[in-house]
């Protein structure tokens, strides 16, 4: 038995779904990050395994996202969906790392695309 | 010696003050990238069949973008509860080093702990990014009430945004709507390699994004967890190989 977001038909499944594991897993680092205040260093090493793991785990969602993605997005290749994306991050990181240059890049990349009818 | 009901009065137009001007300094950059990512993110959670009740209450009580979308991921991948929130927690405890960084910046010397817990929520990049940059130009004792303002506004502010998404989602011609779900990867393809803070940060980015789908087709149900773990440990033996290597 897997007690998955639609596992029980009630109104308030989905609502205890996220307190659980979206607040809860949130809000508890939060609170223990104000319990430790100022008595971590920024740079030991568990640290640096919290944030490779935390990291890989979000390029993992992102990863899909792009190769399996849901919606009106499924429409389009996905060779255009790399593309799109790899021309975005290569906009990113050349002309000076702003976010906001990689999301016109790769938006407009995408549109492009979908008007040639790749 | 001025009257205590003056006094008292004069503190609250200054804590209103700094309040407000916490509210404007959620009006930035950063602030647009930020409700960008959450119009992507409403679409997202839309087509993971979440209604729109569900994602604004999601929005407002998870309030950090890489958990929301490790947890609409563990939905549509079909995870179970105690998979789905073991994935957001791994995905979370970065918030903990964040939060440590800025208590001792919002602190003052007569701050409640107990405001301390209930401002930490609004802790996420965004927000945090702006408060340490600007939290050392005001006053020490008014620093909690600016955090509300600027914390409060992002969150409240993005959650009409999710909202606002849903509302007008079913009436988007479809490439828009293709657009709006790139948002979300490209995104954290830019942000999270910006907030990288050492070389492993960037393996472990690279390793996620190929494990991620090597997974979902191999494991499905536990592929977040198993590209994040792996990809995680690898990255971080990587680093201690590149710090051994460059100490000899």
């Amino acid at each position: 038995m897997s007690l998955t977001f639609e596992a029980i038909d009630a109104w308030w499944w989905p609502y205890l779904f996220i307190l659980v594991a979206g607040w809860l897993a949130t809000d508890a680092w939060r609170w223990l990050g104000v319990y430790l205040g100022g008595r971590i260093s920024d740079a030991s090493d568990v640290l640096v395994l919290v944030r490779t793991v935390a990291t890989a785990l979000v390029a993992a969602v992102i990863g899909n996202l792009i190769i399996f993605p849901s919606g009106a997005l499924a429409a389009t290749s996905l060779s255009l969906r790399l593309g799109a994306s790899a021309l975005g991050f290569v906009a990113y990181l050349a002309l000076g790392r702003r976010v906001i240059v990689g999301i016109v890049a790769a938006e407009a990349a995408l549109a492009i695309g979908m008007l040639a009818g790749l | 010696m001025p009257e205590p009901a003056a006094d008292l009065v004069r503190t609250i137009a200054r804590h209103r003050l700094w309040f407000l001007r916490g509210v404007s300094g959620a009006f930035s950059l950063p602030g647009l990238i930020l409700a960008s990512a959450f119009v992507g993110f409403a679409g997202l959670a839309k087509e993971a069949g979440l209604t729109l009740a569900q994602s604004v209450f999601m929005t407002g009580a998870v309030w950090a973008l890489p958990a929301h979308v490790v947890l609409v991921g563990a939905i549509l991948s079909g995870n179970s509860l105690a998979a789905a929130a073991f994935a957001v927690s791994l995905s979370s405890v970065r918030l903990m080093p964040m939060v440590v960084a800025l208590v001792p910046e919002m602190r003052g010397p007569a701050t409640r702990r107990i405001t301390l817990y209930a401002l930490s929520h609004f802790v996420a990049v965004t927000s945090w990014v702006l408060a340490m940059e600007h939290l050392r130009r005001v006053p020490l004792d008014m620093r909690t009430s600016y955090y509300a303002g600027l914390g409060g506004t992002l969150m409240v502010g993005n959650m009409a945004v999710v909202a606002a998404t849903f509302l007008i989602a079913e009436s988007l011609p479809p490439p828009v709507s293709a657009a709006l779900f790139l948002l979300t990867p490209i995104y954290f393809l830019t942000s999270l390699w910006g907030s990288a803070r050492e070389r492993a940060g960037h393996v472990a980015m690279v390793l996620g994004l190929v494990l991620g789908p090597l997974f979902h087709v191999w494991l499905p149900g536990f592929d977040l967890l198993a590209a994040g773990l792996l990809g995680g440990v690898a990255a971080f033996l990587f680093h201690r190989l590149a710090k051994r290597g460059g100490a000899a």
